[in-house]
């Protein structure tokens, strides 16, 4: 029996890395991705154009737009004249925030009153707009804290220390890179599982092995280990390029990661399977997987928390092994996460991962007959 | 005025390394009836596209009724028509639906549309199918919709592109009463075909080999040469194959073949230097003068020198003489849904017979084969290979089959020898590395060994799709139409490989929907719509339908009277 | 003429019944936009409103207590108190807590020494780094108002402070769907004009039907505007109906005009057919078309248009390929129209852009189209 479930594996290798079709399907998209990903996919907020319109003539509100001014995150600020221009410029997208001091502020500054200063900020684009506000009122304690001691007021007597675990510098990509391991190890898994089988009905070959004496449990195991193979293949990949080229920082255990990493493409192997038994042919396979991965994918908490969906949306991500697997990749990397919380995460996944097989495999042979 | 003319056309693919075309020139009169025929790979496609003003010559020029195919494309669609072939057809549009979209892009007119319509209705007997979805007609229904559609505005020039592929053989015929019929419309029209006895119904014939034109004229002129040299030596009471194999031997004999109970010969010379006796064919037997077929005059003029007995002949070992069935099937029946496949199909073979399955596409040939070969299962009846099961012990079973699928299905990413390496070991072949290297001896396959599948060329691309399916020594052998397509040399060759392990006592079961080929087996099985018409040599099934309107039967007739007795007795 | 018109008629007719009875079009066209629609109208959202944070407060001051009440008093926190500094930071490690506030026992001893000040500490979850960039600044925020409410309730002079009035313009509620959704319905029309239309034009090459079509008298250019009208009605429709469903279901404001709306859907469809068709023209492959399609269609249209991931943020080269995405115009362009209303100028912009993409992409069309098979 392992002679024959051999003989297959090593057509299956050889078939896969030397198929063209296969062969750009597995190079290209995680590649893309990756780079798009890591470089683009950003909630950062950077680079940021800002107005200001300063009725005030006072030396405090010069100061206090020097102090945007040299601030990293406002690259550019360009100043206006009328309400018009503020208008304009929102609504042309030009500029994300403005700034509008209006005449008495100085003043009442001098004369110990408070002053407003209105922010106006792009709805629109109401998550970048906020972290904007953020650092704006960064800006404007610092400028508060300052003038207090500069005009002999005894500055707050409280300090709020931010510290940020597991990532001091709030760096995006460390966020996003661990997840990337998880997404283009189930992207090329389920690719090539379902590419398999579409592709030998397709080419006619796959009569040929159903008359071969190979039982169907035996074809299933032969073309499974090597997408089990590639797909921790490229999982690993993208582990190397975090720690080295993006340099996300390490902190688990490797073993666990890969241990996680095995059960998890075991749980995904279902999908590309049941995928290809009912598509006939390559480019079917590839739409599906297209179709009902994205929202997987979308869903999985890999760029927005679980915890912001509803409740049933919630539910639906029980079933979704991606969504176990980027916690404990994410955990694993930055937050040296314990053994027994790695556990919680995996018993789902392997439970989803014997669901899964026994149903494709009961599907498979079905088919078969 | 020649309405074609074709000047020196050469077409090449992928920057000159493929030459699909070499360099052909002739001229197609109004009116005239041409076939263009050669088997798969040698140009007939591409010159009909290039015809069409589809593709463009690398070199050389087509002018269709003075217009040049380059630069005058926009005319030439005008005044032509074409079916390619894959039907052309939009499958998921109703019959009428596909007529109404054609007649719009030809430019016919609204008032002219409901005439012609209906004059091609009825012309193609589709009245009754109008709102069909045409992706649900019947093989044959799909070619006479598509060949409507290219007469919806009478062409001057009809290109068809292998117009009765697959077609059960009385809607072949009804397709050439329509193709017929255009002459007298002063229509030219085109054709190509695999099928080298289409190729005799032409005014003109022109046979392509490996790119070149290996013959143009009159189908008559062709054969007067072969007049007096093609023999049919019968009443052989020694072993027919044995026969055939000194005949291959023999270098008086150009080429020799099967048919029927028969062994067909072309000779070199005429009878009188022949002795007929040195083939060792018993006593009784004589020879016979038949007319020449195309098929002889190809190898009349290819003259091909490899006469070889197959190499199989050594190397396998002859199996235990046994008088049991090896093949089974009893009260076969495959349900889809609401239609009947197969129906209550019953017949054994023995070892050491060729057993051929024959019907058109779609008749039930394919859903039988595939429950003997254990791919599906029936929904009544069994099926046994080899005394086994293939229900209870499927994995015993099919250790002792072996399977060719049609059109060879290889891995062709890998190379020959990957390929052998890969199906030895699915079929546990003991002594892996030893049966591979005689495999690669035996068909000389020394020099493909590392190249991938794709590439080799057809001949031994069947060789290695042979040698992977007999690999382990299989006692019945299942082919799925294995010759289609194939030249008559690579076929000849192919049939010697087969005798060879018939001889040892394999049994053979082969599914075609070529008349010829069927000439070939022991024993016949007529199929059509899913039932089982008759069993019985090809001998005797010609001679049931030998009548005075018919006084020298071919297959094709005896399929044809048979299915309508089979007809009548139902409706009785 | 008249002829011509005919012949583009009968295409499209043609083109209608496919469609209809064509799975992957339904899949495309119609299952995966009604999935993306309910992901982004429901399913996925990025309003933190409801951060989990644990609180240990060991003083037990005054001080402490009103910054403990200030903390649970925000309307983005969700407080959870406890004296296990060590379960709460396994709860943060585990993913559970968002972050930890700590008011240490030395918070109002430090608050009378003149050189030092009371501190707070707050413990983010960094490996969420938009999670914990607003962990910050909500923290922040609740300790503002404690130092307000000090100020108020000790009666000490003013300090003269300056004060930030925040104004979310066109989104006061800060509803990430109200930005998420027009984005999907960009995706959406790119599905259909790039990728469907790259695949049935890739599948009439496979199956072979182009060829025999190819040998009327129909031209090349007939055959293009046929395909490409019935696709551009398709995607307008899907676009019809997703707007029409972002408003009445989703609850989107619309305060443009949709004359205007039309318009600026229409020319972007008009470059995503000319992907779509550019693609298939070039691949003749279904598998290929595919893939191309979605890598340089879809992916973009996700990731680089601008609807999620602020463009300004990324690298400087990729900056440079967003400005060819049609899909950043047409986003830019249609939260606009959602929110904010018919802006002349930046709606001028986006379509010229647009407009200048389409021409180009159909000169290469045009130009590559023969009506040959080689």
């Amino acid at each position: 029996m392992f002679g024959k479930i051999y003989a297959l594996i090593v057509k299956e290798f050889i078939t896969i890395l030397q198929d063209t079709k296969t062969r750009i399907v597995l190079i290209s998209p995680p590649i893309i991705q990756l780079f798009i990903f890591a470089f683009a996919a950003t909630l950062d907020v950077e680079n940021v154009t800002i107005g200001v319109l300063n009725q005030d003539y006072g030396l405090q509100s010069s100061e206090l737009i020097k102090r945007f001014e040299g601030s990293r995150t406002f690259s550019k600020v360009k100043f206006f004249n009328s309400h018009k221009q503020i208008q304009e410029n929102i609504d042309n997208q030009k500029v994300l925030m403005v700034i509008h001091i209006d005449d008495n502020f100085s003043k009442n500054l001098l004369s110990h009153k408070k002053a407003k200063v209105q922010l106006l900020l792009d709805g629109r684009k109401s998550n970048s707009a906020q972290i904007v506000l953020g650092y704006a009122s960064k800006i404007i304690d610092q400028y508060n804290s300052d003038l207090a001691k500069e005009l002999g007021f005894k500055p707050a007597d409280t300090i709020v220390i931010p510290r940020n675990w597991f990532n001091p510098n709030l760096i995006y990509k460390w966020f996003t890179v661990p997840g990337l391991v998880a997404i283009l190890t189930l992207v090329i898994t389920v690719v090539i599982t379902s590419l398999s089988i579409a592709r030998e009905r397709e080419l006619g070959t796959f009569e040929q092995l159903l008359v071969s004496p190979m039982k169907p449990i035996e074809i299933l195991i032969g073309k499974t280990v090597p997408a089990i193979v590639l797909g921790m293949f490229e999982g690993t990949l993208i582990l190397c390029a975090a720690i080295f080229i993006f340099r996300v920082p390490f902190t688990g255990s490797l073993l666990a990661l890969y241990f996680s990493m095995f059960l998890f493409v075991l749980s995904i192997i279902g999908i590309g399977l049941f995928l290809s038994s009912i598509c006939k042919t390559q480019q079917q396979a590839l739409l599906s997987v297209f179709v009902f991965m994205s929202p997987a994918v979308i869903m999985s908490g890999f760029a927005t928390p679980i915890e912001n969906m509803p409740y049933i949306f919630q539910l639906s991500t029980i079933v979704n092994p991606l969504r176990y697997f980027i916690v404990i990749v994410r955990g694993i990397f930055l937050k040296e996460l314990p053994f027994v919380e790695i556990l919680k995460n995996i018993y789902p996944i392997a439970l989803i991962a014997v669901f899964n097989l026994t149903l494709a495999t009961w599907f498979f042979r079905k088919r078969i007959e | 005025m020649p309405l074609v003319e074709i000047k020196n056309v050469t077409k090449t693919f992928g920057k000159g390394k493929i030459v699909a075309l070499n360099n052909i020139s002739c001229e197609f009169l109004s009116g005239e009836l041409i076939a263009i025929a050669g088997p798969d790979g040698t140009g007939k496609t591409t010159l009909m596209r290039t015809m069409a003003a589809l593709l463009k010559p690398d070199s050389g020029a087509i002018s269709i009724d003075g217009n040049d195919t380059i630069k005058d494309s926009q005319s030439i669609h005008k005044i032509i028509s074409y079916m390619p072939q894959k039907f052309g057809l939009y499958e998921d549009l109703t019959v009428l639906q596909n007529l109404n979209l054609y007649a719009d892009l030809q430019g016919l007119n609204s008032e002219d549309k409901k005439s012609v319509f209906d004059s091609l209705l009825d012309f193609t007997d589709l009245k009754n199918f109008q709102k069909r979805l045409a992706g649900k007609l019947s093989g044959g229904m799909k070619q006479k919709l598509g060949l409507a559609c290219t007469l919806l505005r009478k062409p001057k020039l009809l290109i068809l592109d292998e117009p009765t592929v697959g077609v059960d053989p009385i809607s072949r015929r009804e397709l050439w009463k329509m193709i017929y019929a255009l002459k007298k419309d002063n229509i030219t029209v085109v054709f190509s075909t695999a099928y080298l006895d289409e190729a005799e119904k032409a005014d003109k014939t022109m046979l392509i080999h490996e790119s070149s034109i290996l013959y143009f004229g009159k189908p008559s002129n062709l054969l007067s040469p072969l007049e007096n040299r093609v023999f049919l030596i019968k009443n052989i009471t020694t072993n027919r194959r044995e026969v055939l194999k000194n005949a291959s031997k023999d270098p008086d004999i150009i080429d020799t073949v099967v048919q029927g109970n028969a062994i067909r010969v072309v000779l070199q010379k005429n009878e009188n230097s022949f002795n007929l006796k040195k083939l060792c064919p018993g006593d009784d037997s004589k020879l016979e003068k038949v007319k020449p077929r195309f098929e002889d005059a190809f190898f009349d003029v290819m003259q091909s020198k490899d006469k070889k007995v197959s190499p199989l002949e050594e190397l396998l070992h002859p199996f235990e003489k046994s008088e049991a069935a090896l093949v089974e099937a009893k009260n076969l029946t495959k349900q889809f849904d609401h239609f009947t496949a197969a129906d209550d199909i019953t017949f054994s073979v023995k070892g050491g017979e060729v057993f051929g399955l024959l019907g058109p596409n779609g008749a039930g040939k394919s859903t039988t084969f595939k429950m003997l070969c254990g791919l599906l299962k029936p929904t009544k009846g069994t099926a046994d290979v080899a005394n086994y099961s293939l229900l209870n012990a499927p994995s015993l079973a099919r250790r002792k089959i072996g399977y060719m699928a049609q059109k060879f299905s290889l891995y062709e990413n890998m190379t020959a020898y990957q390929n052998l390496r890969f199906f030895s070991g699915i079929y546990s072949v003991k002594n892996q590395k030893e049966a591979i290297d005689k495999m690669i001896e035996v068909f000389s396959l020394h020099d493909y060994v590392n190249i991938n599948a794709a590439k080799l060329p057809l001949g031994f691309k069947q060789r290695l799709a042979l040698a992977c399916a007999i690999m382990h020594q299989p006692r019945v052998i299942f082919l799925d139409e294995p010759t289609s397509g194939v030249d008559p040399s690579t076929r000849r060759e192919f049939w010697g490989h087969i005798n060879a392990m018939v001889e040892k006592g394999a049994s053979i079961v082969i599914t075609t929907h070529f008349m010829d080929e069927a000439e070939y087996c022991d024993r016949i099985a007529l199929i059509n719509k899913g039932k089982l018409i008759r069993i019985d040599t090809p001998d005797n099934l010609k001679a049931a339908v030998k009548s005075d309107a018919i006084p020298f039967p071919s297959l094709e007739d005896a399929f044809i009277e048979l299915s309508k007795q089979e007809n009548e007795e139902k409706n009785k | 003429m008249k002829k011509k018109i005919n012949r583009i008629k009968a295409l499209i007719r043609k083109e209608f019944f496919q469609i209809i009875r064509d799975p992957s079009s339904i899949l495309i066209a119609g299952i995966f936009p009604l999935i993306l629609l309910v992901i982004y109208g429901y399913g996925i959202s990025l309003d933190m409103n409801n951060l989990k944070i644990g609180l240990i407060i060991e003083d037990t001051s005054d001080d402490a207590i009103s910054l403990k009440r200030s903390f649970i008093n925000s309307r983005f926190f969700h407080i959870y108190e406890s004296n296990d500094e060590k379960k709460l930071v396994e709860d943060l490690i585990a993913f559970k807590l968002h972050g930890i506030v700590k008011i240490p026992f030395y918070f109002s001893y430090y608050m009378q020494r003149p050189d030092l000040k009371g501190p707070v500490f707050v413990a983010s979850d960094g490996s969420s780094p938009n999670t914990a960039s607003f962990v910050q600044n909500y923290s922040l925020g609740a300790w503002q108002n404690f130092l307000a409410q000090k100020m108020v309730s000790s009666g000490s002079p003013p300090i003269p402070n300056v004060e930030a009035a925040p104004r979310f313009w066109y989104n006061e509620e800060l509803n990430s769907r109200y930005f998420l959704v027009p984005g999907s319905i960009a995706i959406i029309m790119t599905l259909i004009g790039t990728l469907l239309t790259a695949l049935v034009v890739a599948r009439e090459w496979e199956r072979g039907t182009i060829e025999s079509i190819m040998t009327t008298p129909i031209t090349i250019k007939e055959f293009l505007i046929a395909k490409m009208i019935s696709y551009f009605c398709l995607g307008l429709g899907s676009m019809i109906f997703s707007t029409a469903l972002a408003i009445l279901m989703f609850g989107l404001p619309f305060r443009g005009s949709f004359f205007v709306l039309s318009i600026v859907s229409s020319v972007f469809l008009i470059v995503a057919l000319g992907v779509g068709l550019l693609i298939s023209t070039l691949s003749k492959n279904q598998f290929i078309a595919s893939q191309i399609s979605i890598v340089s269609g879809f992916l973009p249209a996700f990731m680089l248009s601008g609807f999620i991931f602020e463009i300004s943020s990324m690298p400087v080269l990729i900056r440079a390929i967003t400005t060819i995405i049609p899909a950043k115009y047409m986003v830019s362009a249609l939260q606009t129209l959602f929110l904010v209303g018919t802006v002349k100028r930046l709606i001028l912009v986006n379509v010229s852009v647009m407009l200048a993409l389409a021409f180009i992409l159909f000169v290469i069309i045009f130009l590559k189209s023969r009506k040959r098979l080689d």
